[in-house]
């Protein structure tokens, strides 16, 4: 009887040893993958996920790496990674240099996702932000160099949208104009067929992860001559220029010269 | 008298197909699985598009790994219906089939560590680093964890079970040297070590099918001769010898052990045709199973 029970408890102390040294060793393991994983939230610069994929720390929770976007992509645009690859591990991704995005009417890719990875609310592809285009070299741009190469305006499948020629008088002749390929955010899918279409060795003009190629306005910092900015109709500025139409309750004048100049 | 190699009885007994019978249809269905998933690159015949995390057959029908799909729910991503319907019919079968038929009869890593383990006999590596078997649960809970911590899919990040299926269908590139690593670990470090102690997919399954119905029954144990084959070649060596125990303290001769993967080599290499498959029974039923 006594020896049943010394039996029970030594047996009793081997589970539990086992089992904490087996827990320890899962949690370790767990934890290093942990790491891991934080340090591949930063996307490779050059790496486009297709349309409709989020924030990559969304997607990386969302994307199973199955391959279905990539199958039922008509321009063998989508790749999965490879482990070699400075992308996370089996999921989706381009690189507009090699084989850019056609942006499709119907969004195949986004249709086949079938964890909603890639955000099935997307129906319009035009209101895709794969990334961003940044006319990332002012130096080697054929039409900074005063030419008129726009072939990246002209592949631009929102020409005069996303891209523009925007006029600057040429210093250096002081008698021609350069056209400047000029990007906007507002417009741009990140689609790539610039940076693909872009006759220079190595691209001036290149297709960002949308983190690296934006800054971002400090969020106190109100433009105050935007509309949805303006206090009573009164725009920061405007006061400088004229009293405004209907007077605001203030004892000031509409002019600050009137209030720091006007003697005691 | 000297002792007959491995398998010499059951192949004398049975043939050499009945002897390998249920590892032939294994392999049948683990070759025949990942064809499915090739005819479409290779031939342009989309059958099944995707991988076994996820895919769509014949356009119509969705497959998703419930444990992939568990790690993305605990990630904070919202599960859209299709990718849940998808895991809950995979679900639904291995919960009824048996959650480890998944590891003997689709992984494409378990041909990688049947390799490995078959070697290993071959040429009698004994070295062998015994960890508790309890880890492939703690590493289980300790990927949803984190998967929850970071928001991603952990296990995704290393999976060589997902590693090696999508790279045969998608391109493998250096994804080889984590499959070799499993290899050689099973080979020269651990026996059966990656199943067997760290796979979280395996214990995921093995949760899954903890009341699937086909078992390994040991009904005719009262023939057995205790020559220990089945243990030899079982990935799971642990559950056959309390099954076979007959006398003074016999139990229910069916594995009930979730973590047998019904893989059916204990029943080829049997000469003595002690095991079956066999429906479950409810443990304590009094009516002997046949």
């Amino acid at each position: 009887m006594k020896q049943d029970k010394t039996r029970v408890s030594v047996s009793r102390r081997r589970f539990l040893e086992k089992s904490v040294k087996a827990a320890c060793g899962a949690s370790l393991l767990g934890l290093g993958l942990g790491l891991h994983s934080q340090r591949s939230h930063s996307l490779s610069p050059t790496a486009i996920r297709p349309p409709g994929a989020g924030a990559e720390e969304d997607f990386l929770g969302a994307c199973v790496r199955c391959g279905l976007c990539v199958r039922d992509c008509p321009y063998d645009t989508l790749k999965l990674a490879k482990i070699e690859d400075d992308v996370v591990t089996g999921t989706p991704y381009f690189e507009a240099r090699d084989i850019p995005c056609e942006m499709c009417d119907d969004i195949p890719c986004v249709v086949a996702c079938p964890t909603g990875a890639l955000d099935p609310d997307l129906t319009n592809i035009d209101d895709a932000r794969m990334g961003l285009a940044v006319l990332i070299d002012q130096e080697n741009c054929l039409n900074f160099l005063g030419l008129r190469c726009d072939v990246c305006y002209r592949v631009c499948p929102l020409i005069d949208e996303a891209i523009t020629l925007e006029r600057q008088h040429n210093e250096r002749t002081d008698k021609h104009a350069l056209l400047l390929p000029t990007v906007h955010s507002d417009y741009c899918t990140g689609c790539g067929k610039c940076e693909k279409a872009c006759v220079l060795e190595d691209a001036a003009i290149k297709v960002l992860p949308i983190q690296l190629a934006k800054g971002e306005l400090g969020r106190h910092w109100r433009p105050g001559w935007l509309d949805e900015n303006k206090f009573n109709g009164i725009s920061a500025q405007s006061g400088l220029e004229k009293t405004p139409d209907k007077a605001v309750e203030t004892p000031f004048s509409g002019n600050p010269l009137d209030t720091l100049n006007a003697p005691k | 008298m000297t002792k007959s190699p491995l398998g010499h009885d059951a192949i004398v007994q049975k043939g050499y197909l009945g002897a390998h019978k249920w590892l032939i249809l294994r392999r049948i269905s683990q070759f025949s699985i990942l064809a499915l998933f090739l005819i479409g690159p290779l031939f342009d015949l989309w059958v099944v598009k995707g991988n076994l995390n996820s895919s769509l057959t014949l356009d119509v029908l969705p497959l998703t790994d419930p444990y992939v799909l568990l790690q993305s729910w605990f990630s904070g991503h919202t599960i859209t219906n299709t990718a849940l319907i998808g895991a809950m019919i995979v679900a639904t079968f291995y919960f009824l089939i048996g959650g480890r038929v998944y590891c003997s009869w689709v992984c494409p890593v378990n041909i990688i560590t049947d390799a490995a383990s078959w070697l290993r006999r071959r040429l009698g590596i004994k070295s062998n680093t015994v960890l508790a078997r309890s880890m492939r649960y703690w590493l289980l809970l300790a990927t949803l964890i984190a998967s929850a911590v970071t928001g991603t899919i952990i296990w995704e990040f290393v999976n060589p079970v997902s590693l090696l299926h999508r790279g045969i269908i998608f391109g493998m590139g250096l994804g080889w040297i984590i499959i070799l690593a499993v290899f050689l670990f099973d080979l020269i470090i651990s026996q059966r070590g990656w199943c067997g102690y760290i796979c979280p997919v395996g214990a995921f399954y093995s949760v899954l099918g903890h009341t699937s119905l086909p078992r390994i029954s040991a009904d005719k144990r009262e023939q057995c001769t205790n020559c220990m084959e089945c243990v030899v070649v079982c990935p799971e060596p642990q559950i056959l010898p309390p099954v076979l125990k007959t006398g003074k303290g016999q139990i229910h001769p069916m594995i009930f052990d979730s973590v047998c993967t019904n893989c059916g080599r204990c029943i080829d290499i049997c000469a003595e045709d002690v095991l079956h498959f066999r429906l479950r029974k409810i443990p304590g039923d009094k009516k002997p199973v046949r």
